[in-house]
């Protein structure tokens, strides 16, 4: 792969509504391995914020460890990152969340960092319903210390050493909609119609949205045995239906055929409009999704798209009761309650 | 027979069963002292259980003010059948054992050289309530009145206190009052009060108070700016987070619409607890966590990151006996070196070290200072003993004048006009502190990428030695930097030049100065030095300096302490004898004064020689 980047951008670059290009949210040269799923994710996080036009420097990007969490450096060079530690990123997220409620959060992880080591914090960072994206970018292997299995392989695939896994996968989805995520969807870092609007969906939704994504490892788990490599994953895909995202401030052009169609409208009035493949998927319903989930294993599909999604709950904000004023910018004046207060405490106390 | 004879000089031990509405009784006894003008240290010794296990609480009163623990009780108010022998033998001889004489006391209890005082407190009580738990809870008052015949406290004082405390439930304070009567009225029937050992009204509190050092820590953090709070229920550290919501809830709530100016996480573990806080600092909010070892050694992950890249978090340790679980609800000073070098690779924290809750509340705030100051952890060292319990203190005092410095932050306009790249670890001003922004700050400069690996001064990762290493220097040069700014140590001069010092620190204060005095009373004098921080101050090392030995005065098992003057000032460690005690009780000035007499002389200390055969 090559280390230099032409700058050349065509002139007429189409720019979004606030006049940034595309250029304005990509980030520093991936150093993945030429091929990764993630890369194709970082390309789809970069036009779902484009599209969004969101301004680049109100985002705030937070990892934990591993090659999936290398990859904020990738995206998004305009904003703040955090690559902290090891299946810690869904902690330090609720932290920063907590200290400043205007930015967009975007949480990069992966599944050795949120089914693993991270899996307390995944659980936890679920029930608070805190306001963010959360990615997995999903190979069922430990690249960067060259592919062992992780847990959400499936029984029996083998990764590049050939040893089939004979554990229990965990399905993030699952876990996400049992712990009470508000908004949850499956997707495959090689179907990017369905993966950006998934992802502008996510953004736009006030609550802890979950996105699993099967990226395949190119290096050590994308051969034949492997039911996480390309070949397979594209054999064995089952979409919800597709996916439309239509932003709060444009209007409903698209024609949706006939059918099994349904809207919802986030809290900032985008909707997500889905036309579903068949009936019986209901959005609204953890329930069926989770249904969903297992009927399509057992035929041994792995089913996309939007899974679930609750716009109306509370976030961990509301939950908490903050003022609408970032934490953050609070001063001495908003904070200290001064020394008249304090002395009648002294008082209370002799 | 003998009894002790003592005016606001003794100490006197509860021993109750938890779970019995005993703590607002005892509290109303010490509470009730304190209200006559006369120094009261009280203590809890409680089991790490809810209900139904032995729990005493001891009160040394002391008019010329010693407020550590003494050691030994003068007056047991046995309550509890179940450790009735074990509180029979920790009286002083011609001590005075308090109890209830309903059923004849076992002949095994009896002692020829006390005092015995029984009244039948559970006759009276079945004489006077039909329902069970008011049996219970009264009972405890009963023991209150007649210990206001038999030492002389006040009785006005305790009603005036029943009345404060019923403040809004009027109900409750004429049958406490009477049951206070009832124990007053059989204890002076039935006894020449007041005994040999008693209480005299006095005017040495002036206007100082009492407050448990968790909750000065806790108001300290609403002082102090605090906006988010994040923490893992632990013992003895829980009430610090609680206190930080009570006084929120009161002093931070915006008056237009009721919502809160501050959050609290109650996380997983402690280990999301420091992410959290971690989060929260890094997006450029003040904020906390509070926990005991077990957390420290959890969050240890966390204090590696914040140190390497920088985030100014605060952890308050109040400590307890380790290691591993060890005794949850006793007291040591054992977590230093746990918190002091916390983490894996080259790391160093700075550490307070609060000795009162005045300074629990001022150090809790001045942490959130120091902390965005210095862009580092900061770990507020305290224990049981001072964040559990009563400690007498001057009173909490705010300068109205003061803003927080958030320290070295640029802002929007300061990244417009800047001309040179931004970069997050330059060292511009050669103090080892860089400058930081604030995610979302700026729509075109002043991003970068947060990271605990290595990276270069534009916080770009790298793997190059020679940038590793510079970067890791400037970490040490700030680490220098923090002596200017941690509080300096406080220095107890002896009356008589002396070439022994003693160096203490936290709640080993108040023992060390009373044996100070003992000590000078025999003729042996010693400078004194309370180290308040870590790293240690130029003060601290001119002290050990200017002195032939130092004695290090300390709560844990290894000369923690001592170990680390020895380590970071490189002190002959020869001239620094150790005294420790960490057995969970509080250290008394009584130990401390045996262990320096020895230490000194060595005339009573016989060396254990093998026999040559």
């Amino acid at each position: 792969m090559t280390y230099i980047r032409p700058n050349f951008r065509h002139p007429e670059l189409a720019a979004n509504e606030l006049g940034y290009v595309r250029k304005d949210y990509e980030g520093a040269l991936s150093t993945l391995c030429a091929g990764c799923g993630h890369d194709s994710i970082s390309a789809a996080i970069i036009q779902a914020c484009f599209e969004l036009a969101i301004p680049p420097h109100q985002v705030a990007k937070i990892s934990g460890i591993g090659c999936s969490s290398k990859t904020p450096t990738y995206f998004l060079g305009k904003s703040h990152g955090f690559n902290s530690v090891h299946g810690r990123m869904p902690s330090v997220a609720t932290g920063a969340n907590l200290a400043n409620r205007d930015l967009v959060y975007i949480g990069v992880s992966g599944d050795g960092d949120s089914a693993s080591i991270g899996f307390g914090q995944f659980a936890h960072v679920n029930r608070r319903n805190l306001n963010m994206l959360y990615i997995v970018e999903n190979n069922g292997c430990y690249g960067l210390t060259k592919g062992q299995d992780s847990a959400t392989a499936d029984i029996g695939s083998a990764s590049k050493k050939g040893t089939p896994n004979p554990y229990e996968p965990i399905d993030l989805c699952t876990m996400a909609l049992q712990l009470g995520a508000t908004f949850v969807g499956r997707s495959f870092s090689g179907d990017k119609e369905q993966l950006v609007p998934l992802i502008k969906a996510a953004l736009s939704h006030r609550g802890f949205a979950f996105l699993d994504v099967i990226s395949p490892c190119v290096t050590f788990n994308n051969n034949p045995k492997s039911t996480k490599g390309y070949e397979h994953v594209r054999e064995h895909l089952a979409a919800t239906g597709t996916v439309d995202f239509v932003p709060v401030r444009q209007e409903i052009t698209a024609d949706f055929a006939p059918g099994f169609s349904q809207e919802v409208t986030l809290h900032d009035g985008s909707v997500i409009h889905l036309h579903k493949q068949q009936e019986g998927i209901e959005v609204n319903d953890r329930d069926a999704a989770l249904q969903a989930i297992r009927d399509h294993k057992a035929e041994g599909q792995i089913l996309t798209g939007l899974l679930y999604v609750e716009p109306d709950d509370a976030d961990f904000h509301e939950l908490q009761g903050t003022v609408s004023t970032p934490l953050r910018d609070l001063d001495t004046m908003d904070l200290c309650p001064g020394s008249r207060a304090l002395e009648a405490i002294n008082s209370n106390l002799r | 027979m003998k009894a002790i004879q003592a005016v606001n000089d003794f100490v006197i031990r509860f021993a109750n069963v938890n779970g019995t509405g005993s703590a607002s009784a005892n509290n109303l006894f010490a509470k009730a002292v304190f209200r006559m003008g006369i120094p009261v240290s009280p203590k809890n010794i409680f089991p790490s259980n809810i209900q139904g296990l032995p729990t005493w609480y001891e009160v040394r009163v002391s008019e010329k003010g010693y407020l550590g623990s003494r050691g030994g009780v003068d007056f047991m108010v046995a309550i509890n059948p179940q450790s009735m022998a074990e509180d029979v033998a920790s009286l002083e001889p011609g001590g005075y054992f308090f109890y209830d004489n309903t059923k004849p006391l076992d002949l095994r209890y009896h002692r020829s050289d006390i005092n015995y005082i029984g009244i039948p407190l559970t006759d009276i009580c079945r004489r006077e309530y039909t329902d069970p738990r008011q049996r219970q809870l009264f009972k405890n008052v009963i023991y209150v009145g007649a210990l206001s015949a038999l030492l002389d406290l006040e009785f006005n004082v305790l009603k005036e206190l029943i009345g404060e405390q019923f403040k809004g439930k009027e109900k409750l304070v004429a049958p406490n009052i009477h049951a206070l009567e009832l124990g007053y009225q059989y204890a002076s029937e039935n006894f020449k009060c007041p005994l040999g050992i008693r209480l005299e009204r006095r005017d040495n509190v002036g206007d100082r108070i009492l407050m448990e050092g968790n909750a000065a820590v806790g108001l300290g953090a609403v002082y102090g700016g605090a906006t988010v709070a994040a923490w893992y229920p632990i013992t003895p550290s829980t009430s610090v987070v609680e206190a930080f919501d009570k006084y929120a809830n009161r002093l931070r709530i915006d008056p237009g619409s009721g919502d809160k100016k501050f959050a609290i996480a109650q996380a997983e573990d402690e280990l999301a607890a420091m992410g959290m806080v971690v989060g929260a600092a890094w997006n450029g909010a003040r904020a906390f966590t509070a926990t005991s070892g077990p957390g420290v050694s959890l969050m240890s992950e966390f204090l590696g990151l914040a140190y390497f890249a920088e985030v100014p978090v605060v952890l308050v340790d109040v400590q307890r006996a380790g290691p591993s679980t060890g005794m949850p609800t006793r007291t040591q000073q054992s977590d230093l070196f746990a918190a002091a070098y916390a983490s894996h690779g080259d790391t160093k924290h700075v550490l307070l070290f609060p000795s009162t809750p005045k300074e629990c509340f001022d150090m809790g705030a001045q942490s959130f200072e120091l902390a965005d100051q210095l862009q580092t952890p900061i770990i507020l060292m305290t224990d049981l003993d001072l964040g559990m319990n009563d400690n007498m203190s001057e009173p909490l005092e705010w300068d109205d004048s003061k803003a927080y410095d958030r320290g070295k932050v640029f802002n929007a306009e300061q990244l417009e006009s800047m001309k040179e790249r931004f970069g997050r670890y330059l060292d511009i001003d050669d103090d080892g502190i860089c400058y930081r922004t604030y995610p979302g700050t700026h729509p075109e400069k002043g991003a970068f990428f947060t990271r605990g690996t290595s990276r270069d001064e534009y916080a770009i990762y790298t793997e190059s030695g020679d940038v590793y290493v510079r970067n890791m220097e400037r970490l040490l040069k700030k680490f220098e930097t923090a002596k200017n700014y941690v509080p300096a140590p406080e220095f107890f001069p002896a009356k008589e030049a002396t070439r022994d010092g003693v160096i203490f620190f936290g709640t080993s204060t108040a023992s060390s100065l009373e044996a100070l005095d003992q000590l000078a009373e025999e003729g042996v004098h010693i400078d004194g030095m309370r180290v308040r921080a870590f790293p240690f101050n130029r003060e601290v090392e001119d002290f050990v300096e200017q002195h032939d030995r130092v004695f290090v005065v300390e709560q844990n098992r290894d000369g923690q302490l001592r170990k680390m003057l020895i380590i970071e000032c490189d002190i002959d460690p020869k001239k620094l004898p150790s005294v420790r005690y960490y057995g969970g009780m509080p250290i008394t000035a009584r130990e401390i004064r045996r262990q320096i007499h020895q230490l000194r002389g060595g005339a009573t200390v016989t060396k254990i020689r093998r026999k040559v055969g």
